[in-house]
């Protein structure tokens, strides 16, 4: 289970607390009546599902119930930072867990020491 | 190949079973390829089988970045059914189902198909009303699949409680027959034997790292951790890692990918006969050979390749698995573990042409891939000989997130499946 840090709640919460909302930073297109079928399921349905580096979106449903964006490693399952909704993309360097390939929990388990 | 019968155990009995030979080749990789496949899974494996048996390419290497069937092949709880709803999911899923019933023969290895019955327990008037909602759409396309009350299933199961005051009350099930389990190693090993035999060319411990393409946008081979092989058709069948091998050809895929955790008891005494699922609760349970409880578990909420998992995921299955069966609460759980599942949407999967000229794709199984593993293999193969897809198939195109042909089994389950 993961520790996650709500920055509304300013605070190191349970996994259990919250809701993952998909990735994050992918803007509604404004006119979406008049876009292409390939521009809909762009926006719809293609995610990025890195390995390493991700940004996405989780919700603190069981607690101020408010959406934020995190930059977390889906090898490690580390997360890097949270940040409030609204702000921009938090660049960050790629991490050096998803340079090679790390699949056991033994390993991560010596990365998260 | 030497065939194994029984004749060969009685021969290798008389001289110290030294003539066993090894089950299939591990050779340097050529230059080039007629067809690559990147994933020797049981979809992979099985793939570059059926492209050598029926489609007469045998100049075929499947490459593996692990070991062979190490993947989602050997992490699954090994369930085979084919009471899907939707007309194109029930064409791949009983053609994978015809298949594992004389596949042992097919391969001469013995895969332990073992139609051993699934059950699906209903514990609300919503369950009632989808599952024979299933039930008659599987009846009248010719798949079997029946009703039976409390009592019935009870009496298939001895070891569930059907009391009223249960803590998840049952008030029937849907029962397939047909389905139940097979040994998902054998699987793997079977399929890798018979290809290798034919002359495919099975390379382990060499991970694709790219994928080249030429002028015109075709492919051209891949780039692997033993240097360039060439290939006129790449057929990717990467599971957890499909969307990391499309993004090297610049195709981006619907998929995310999310770890499915496992766990099995200590061996027991035979002590149910089939396959029980609960959608409801979210609980899996069969019985192995070995006599080991295999459970499964639900995936976790967020995108991850770590092939691990929550606590919190397993202690909710075992919650439950222990409400449905008092008696298993005193069980020990032995071992644990995660696959990266890749799901799209929809929950159905994807198997098409990709808009790369000689990138074929075969993703998406998610959660149910191992089912379909002889099926899908065999349509693959087909797409990557024809170029086109078999008919059993044709629903199952990349093209469909586009066109809103969607195949909604998320929808009609409302679980992972």
């Amino acid at each position: 289970m993961l520790l996650i840090h709500c920055p509304y709640c300013e605070e190191d919460r349970s996994e259990l607390e919250f809701r993952w909302a998909g990735e994050a930073h992918i803007a509604r297109p404004e006119n979406i009546a008049a876009i292409s079928d390939e521009e809909f399921a762009e926006y719809f349905f293609l995610r990025n599902n890195e390995k390493g580096l991700t940004y996405e979106r989780w919700r603190h449903i069981h607690g101020c119930g408010r959406f934020f964006n995190a930059a977390r490693d889906t090898v490690s399952d580390r997360f890097l930072t949270t940040y409030k909704a609204g702000l921009p993309k938090q660049v960050l360097p790629e991490t050096g867990a998803s340079e090679k390939t790390v699949e056991t929990y033994e390993a991560t388990e010596g990365d998260a020491r | 190949m030497r065939r194994y019968s029984v004749f060969a155990v009685a021969r290798e009995a008389m001289r110290a079973h030294k003539g066993w030979e090894a089950q299939w080749s591990s050779p340097e990789p050529r230059s080039a390829y007629d067809v690559i496949i990147v994933g020797a899974g049981g979809h992979g494996l099985g793939a570059a089988y059926y492209l050598a048996k029926e489609h007469g390419i045998t100049n075929v290497a499947v490459i593996e970045k692990g070991w062979l069937g190490g993947g989602n092949t050997g992490r699954n709880t090994t369930i085979i059914r084919s009471n899907y709803l939707y007309e194109e999911s029930m064409d791949i899923y009983e053609h994978s189902l015809k298949l594992w019933e004389g596949l042992s023969q097919d391969l001469n290895y013995n895969v332990m198909y073992s139609p051993r019955g699934v059950m699906m327990l209903s514990h609300n008037t919503h369950d009632m009303q989808s599952f024979k909602r299933h039930i008659n759409a599987n009846r009248l396309y010719g798949i079997d699949n029946e009703w039976l009350t409390p009592e019935e299933a009870k009496a298939y199961v001895p070891v569930l409680d059907i009391a009223k005051t249960a803590r998840y009350p049952i008030n029937g099930a849907a029962l397939q027959r047909r389905g139940g389990t097979a040994r998902h190693d054998a699987v793997a090993w079977g399929y890798a034997r018979a290809a290798s035999d034919r002359g495919v060319h099975i390379i382990q411990n060499c991970e694709v790292t790219g994928i080249r393409r030429g002028p015109n946008g075709e492919v051209l081979g891949v780039e692997t951790s033993k240097g360039f092989i060439g290939a006129k058709k790449i057929g990717v069948s990467a599971a957890g890692h499909s969307s990391v091998v499309m993004e090297m050809a610049g195709v981006r895929v619907p998929l995310h990918s999310t770890p499915l955790q496992a766990l099995v008891s200590e061996p027991l005494k035979p002590i149910f006969p089939c396959v029980v699922m609960s959608n409801t609760v979210h609980a899996y349970i069969s019985q192995s050979d070995k006599g080991e409880l295999v459970i499964g578990a639900g995936t976790d909420q967020y995108n991850s390749y770590s092939q691990t998992g929550g606590l919190q995921i397993i202690t909710h299955t075992l919650d439950a698995i222990c409400e449905l069966f008092p008696i298993f609460r005193r069980v020990k759980m032995m071992r644990q573990w995660g696959g990266i599942t890749d799901n799209t949407p929809d929950r159905s999967p994807i198997q098409g042409v990709t808009p790369v000229p000689g990138l074929f794709v075969n993703c998406g199984w998610g959660t149910g891939g191992f089912k379909a593993t002889p099926g899908s293999a065999n349509l693959f193969a087909h797409l990557i000989a024809r170029g086109e897809p078999h008919r059993l198939a044709a629903g199952l195109t990349l093209d469909r997130f586009r066109t809103g042909r969607l195949i909604d089994e998320a929808a009609a389950a409302a679980v992972a499946h």
